[in-house]
């Protein structure tokens, strides 16, 4: 099946006014021994085959599994209006808008998101997206090297260890250092953060809730990383911004996160939705692309991509990095979450997957030989200890039908038996029992 | 038309979630509370399908107009697609399950979607092996750009430089920088095609590579390709593609036939995964053997049992360019489209988009100046020029055209073609439409000696007229302020 | 347009005008601005920076493009006028006065014969049209 809507007719009324006796000849550019001879590739099928075959791969995908597993990626609930309106055509079928005129739709719904993420965080101005949390961490980390002039990161390791990795991928050519504060199953040691600190220093890079789950206050590191002259980063998880202190309260310099939890599925790791936010008299230094307020002849309001002198498409090599592109329907889904919960909505949500996670660490905290680690404030995520290796209990839980959490092994050495346990406002007390039980079966 | 911010009323509610069931509450102390609430707007659903409902119909899509963008290959974007990508069974899968122990086996169906995508993507290109990581089209190229370093870096070559022409796209050169390289502009002909004379001059042995797209920026094939790849590859420098183009080749010429190691596609564009607005895209990167081993990590390969499973274990791995395996869900869509297609409905639709490029072409050339006599691929390039000498430039045109319905070509673009306006019909537009902008056009050159005004005021159709970008640039309002602010 | 004779110019349309007992100030041509159409920032020069002649000392942000500007004779950059960063719009119209760019302490005058007057530079753009 392809769609090509030409009739034979129409081909061959198109090829004499082309002056071709044939398609083939408008090939006849490629010389023959560079041309591919027949594609190993299988014929084409209708739409109903197709429909079939992903529906049959799909149905092998266990997602019938309760899901207790975070680490940054949250089953929260995606309310069907944001679907439906993200399926419109004209929003999702056009193009960058590159045409102001013609795009004043996608173009204010940039700047409404843009506004958003501002109000979320706290801070005074956001640029339009970019591809997740991780690249928007580089971005961040580079931004603060080129303002700073300094090529030195302290990075807390409690930031997500997949962000973690990403960093140092993409630095690997570059000119930057990397000093590991070891922050483990807990909040930021701050005497661990103060001897890395020097007037090489161009960030400290945090994350809050850290990837343990627990939530700080951490105006203090920043003021440290103030007093060397550094710039404080920030990765944070937006639903805890209905309850928790944001970036712009602790006097965060640059503030950004995955926004996936913001109405985006979950999809097997994207597309996702990273969020950049920072200080007005940084703008110019900001990645990504920036809607702006103007007016047209009339004077009648209207929006425009701006600063575009910063991107990659004017200022070419000088370019403050290479995104091309933003994320732009999946920013739409967070703006149009962001606009159902509203206010009010964002805090219920954020209040309802704390407290559950609090229920739950309660009730897995009872059980014999589990210790949940509860003595510093947690969000909606927290750490089990367990008396065997978590690798183990993640298996027999996935037989007894739960994503039952993560297993911090995977990129702590040392924890093999600690569990990192997700809980969002989906889960009922009936599943979290559930859980508890199947765990205490388990040991 | 207000926005979301200024229709907000105090107490007004939207999406609720139910009240607790858990006798728990968090203690989560004041002093790590937010003092104030985020000021999101309160409104009620049927406000929020309104607002964004009146704004999408403020914009053009495909869905609606015909967007002849050269470069971007704006083609339909097939319904199914977005069915197949919103099944449970894809949608709600965690992209952690993998790393959990037995993980592998509760994703056989997402992982083969990524193998097989890949395997479909390697006969097309004619590469060894693919990684889905790369999470749009410049993505795709700073991975390229990171992989030809680290081969670089393997071999213990000493290579500082990548030759890119001056044609080529705004990303390729950014890349190039971020992996460690100098950029050397090597200059195009008038046709926008490197020269081997050129270019031989400017090859030495720091070349790490030469990045080029094919047919070029122009929509012209370069047949000395090979000649090129030669020179390259003799230094041990390593040819790049950008695929930006591959819509006006697929089926028919293989990137790795004509000399590429490393291949970037655009899933959004050639796969016709919709664009979103400006994303999310994919922009998967294939390689010749000797750079599998710098792939990221992860790849997913298939076991001898049939069975598939994620390989992290690479030693030589330039490590992690996105959290997972890519955008998965742009990845379904292509996935989908490519079986829908099969080997004869790919190869067509190249043949499709170069005849309907070629229509365009052949019918518009008396009107408008081309800076080429041959034909052209999958798309081509105007020079306004001479219409710019009457004071109608390529902007006016663009925005003469927005007026009769069309989405503009894509304008400025290739600098090396003095008022540019490159055109790129794609092949799913039917011939009544190609006529329709083929009128428009000439409508509009005709406009250019009888009433150039007109040209000037456009676009009048539009909710708001030209937009006055240096006062944009100057006010730098890029978020509503709070209503203690304004 | 406008190309007063008591200033010296270059080839990339800044203007210089040497002042007995004082630092020369410099400026962008009418010619710049109209290309420019619009600057929307500009990024100033370092004052106490020593330059020499044709380096880069600044740049300029239009909607469409940076530009750069590059010092006409060497010496040490004694000022700059901070009011452009508020208002770039100055160089709209005003760049051959409240839109200067900077004052610059000469340290060769004999560099000054090298640049061009009025008329040549009238000449210069003249062979730039079309």
């Amino acid at each position: 099946m392809d769609f090509i809507p030409h009739t034979d007719a129409q081909r061959r009324a198109m090829l004499e006014t082309i002056g071709a006796a044939s398609a083939e000849d408008l090939f006849e550019d490629i010389p023959a021994a560079m041309r591919a001879g027949e594609l190993n590739l299988p014929a084409g099928h209708s739409e109903i085959w197709v429909r079939n075959h992903l529906e049959h791969l799909a149905s092998k995908n266990a997602t019938h599994l309760t899901p207790f597993v975070g680490g940054g990626f949250y089953d929260h609930y995606v309310p069907s209006a944001v679907t439906a309106i993200l399926r419109r055509g004209e929003l999702y079928t056009a193009y960058t808008p590159y045409q102001a005129e013609a795009s004043q739709g996608t173009l204010q719904a940039i700047y409404e998101y843009q506004t958003a993420i501002c109000r979320l965080t706290g801070m005074e101005v956001a640029n339009a997206s970019l591809y997740d949390g991780g690249t928007a961490l580089y971005e961040a980390a580079m931004m603060a090297a080129r303002l700073t002039g300094r090529n030195k990161i302290v990075l807390d390791s409690g930031v997500n260890p997949i962000y973690r990795n990403m960093l140092h991928c993409y630095t690997r050519n570059l000119n930057v250092a990397f000093r590991e504060v070891p922050t483990a199953c807990g909040p930021t040691p701050r005497d661990q953060v103060e001897p890395f600190l020097d007037d090489e220093t161009a960030a400290v890079i945090l994350q809050n809730p850290n990837f343990f789950g627990f939530i700080d206050d951490l105006a203090d590191v920043v003021d440290m990383a103030h007093r060397a002259g550094a710039l404080a980063v920030m990765s944070c998880y937006p639903i805890s911004l209905g309850l928790v202190k944001t970036p712009g309260e602790m006097g965060v310099d640059i503030a950004t996160g995955e926004g996936q939890s913001l109405g985006l599925p979950l999809s097997f790791g994207g597309p996702y939705l990273g969020f950049m936010a920072t200080r007005k008299e940084f703008i110019r230094q900001m990645p990504g692309r920036l809607a702006g307020v103007t007016e047209d002849g009339q004077g009648r309001r209207g929006f425009v991509l701006t600063l575009q002198t910063r991107e990659q498409h004017i200022r070419r090599q000088g370019a403050t990095s290479n995104i091309c592109t933003n994320e732009a329907l999946c920013a739409l889904a967070a703006l149009v979450y962001l606009s159902l919960v509203g206010k009010e909505g964002l805090k219920e949500v954020a209040r309802l997957s704390a407290d559950k996670a609090a229920y739950a660490a309660q009730r897995l905290d009872r059980i014999d030989g589990v210790r949940v680690h509860r003595a510093a404030p947690f969000f909606n995520e927290f750490v089990c200890d367990l008396p065997v290796h978590a690798g183990e209990i993640v298996s027999g839980l996935i037989e007894k039908g739960y994503a039952g959490g993560f297993p911090l092994a995977q990129y702590y050495p040392g924890m093999e038996k600690r569990l990192l346990v997700a809980v969002t406002e989906k889960r009922t007390r009936e599943e979290i029992g559930a859980f508890a039980e199947a765990l205490e079966g388990l040991l | 038309m207000n926005l979301i911010f200024e229709k907000s009323t105090a107490g007004r509610r939207g999406f609720r979630v139910p009240p607790s069931d858990v006798p728990a509450r968090a203690d989560i102390p004041a002093a790590l509370r937010r003092t104030r609430d985020a000021e999101l707007p309160e409104v009620s659903e049927l406000e929020v399908v309104r607002h964004f409902t009146q704004l999408s119909q403020r914009n053009f899509s495909i869905d609606t107009h015909m967007y002849p963008l050269g470069s971007c290959t704006m083609k339909y974007n097939p319904k199914f697609l977005e069915d197949v990508a919103a099944l449970d069974g894809f949608s709600r899968l965690h992209p952690l399950l993998p790393q959990l122990r037995g993980g592998g086996i509760l994703t056989q169906g997402a992982l083969q979607v990524l193998y097989e995508v890949a395997q479909w993507l390697c006969e097309i290109t004619g590469m060894a092996q693919f990684s889905m990581q790369p999470l749009a089209g410049a993505h795709g190229e700073l991975t390229g750009a990171m992989l030809i370093a680290a081969y670089h870096r393997h071999r213990g070559n000493r290579k500082t430089t990548v030759i890119i022409p001056d044609s080529a796209h705004g990303t390729n050169p950014a890349s190039a920088a971020i992996a460690g390289y100098q950029v050397v502009a090597a200059p195009s002909n008038e046709q926008g095609v490197l020269d081997p004379a050129h270019v031989r001059d400017l090859v030495d042995e720091g070349t790490a590579a030469l990045m080029l797209t094919c047919p070029n920026t122009l929509g012209l094939f370069n047949r000395e390709i090979r000649d090129l790849a030669d020179m390259v590859h003799a230094v041990d420098g390593l040819m790049y593609y950008d695929g930006a183009n591959l819509n006006a080749i697929a089926g028919w010429a293989r990137p790795g036939d004509l000399g590429f190691d490393v291949v970037q596609l655009n899933l959004h564009k050639t796969f016709a995964t919709p664009h979103g607005g400006g994303g999310p895209g994919a922009g998967p990167v294939g390689v010749a053997d000797a750079l599998v081993p710098f792939l990221p990590t992860s790849v997913v390969v298939k076991r001898t049992d049939g069975t598939y499973a994620l390989e992290y274990d690479r030693k030589d791995s330039i490590g992690y360019v996105a959290p997972f395996y890519g955008n998965f869900g742009v990845i379904l869509k292509a996935y989908a489209y490519m079986l829908a297609l099969g080997r004869e409905g790919l190869k067509r639709t190249a043949e499709t988009a170069v005849l309907n490029a070629n229509y365009l072409l052949a019918r518009l050339r008396p009107h408008y100046t081309v800076p080429f006599e041959r034909r052209c691929m999958h798309e081509f390039v105007l020079s306004a020029a001479p219409q710019a000498k009457k004071g109608i430039k390529a902007l006016d045109i663009a925005k003469g055209l927005i007026d009769r319905g069309f989405h503009p070509p894509t304008m400025y673009f290739p600098g090396v073609v003095p008022e540019a306006l490159m055109i790129e019909p794609t092949e799913t537009e039917t011939q009544e439409t190609l006529d329709g902008f083929v009128d428009a056009m000439i409508e509009i050159a005709g406009l250019v000696d009888s009433d150039p005004d007109t040209l000037h005021r456009a676009p009048t159709t539009t909710p708001v007229g030209r937009l006055d970008e240096v006062a944009a640039a100057r006010r730098l309002d890029v978020c509503f302020p709070l209503p203690d602010e304004a | 347009m406008n190309i007063p004779d008591d200033l010296l110019y270059t080839m990339e349309h800044e203007w210089l005008k040497p002042v007995d007992d004082g630092p020369a100030l410099m400026g962008l041509t009418a010619y710049a601005s109209e290309q420019l159409s619009g600057v929307t920032f500009i990024e100033l020069p370092k004052k106490g920076q020593e330059v020499k002649r044709g380096q880069k000392i600044a740049n300029v942000e239009s909607v469409k493009a940076v530009s750069d500007i590059y010092a006409p004779a060497g010496g040490t950059i004694v000022e700059v006028n901070n009011a452009l960063e508020s208002d770039p719009s100055l160089l709209d119209e005003k760049y051959y006065d409240d839109g200067w760019i900077c004052r610059i302490d000469l340290t060769d005058d004999a560099e000054l014969d090298d640049l061009m007057d009025a008329k040549a530079y009238r000449e210069y753009l003249g062979t730039l049209a079309g």
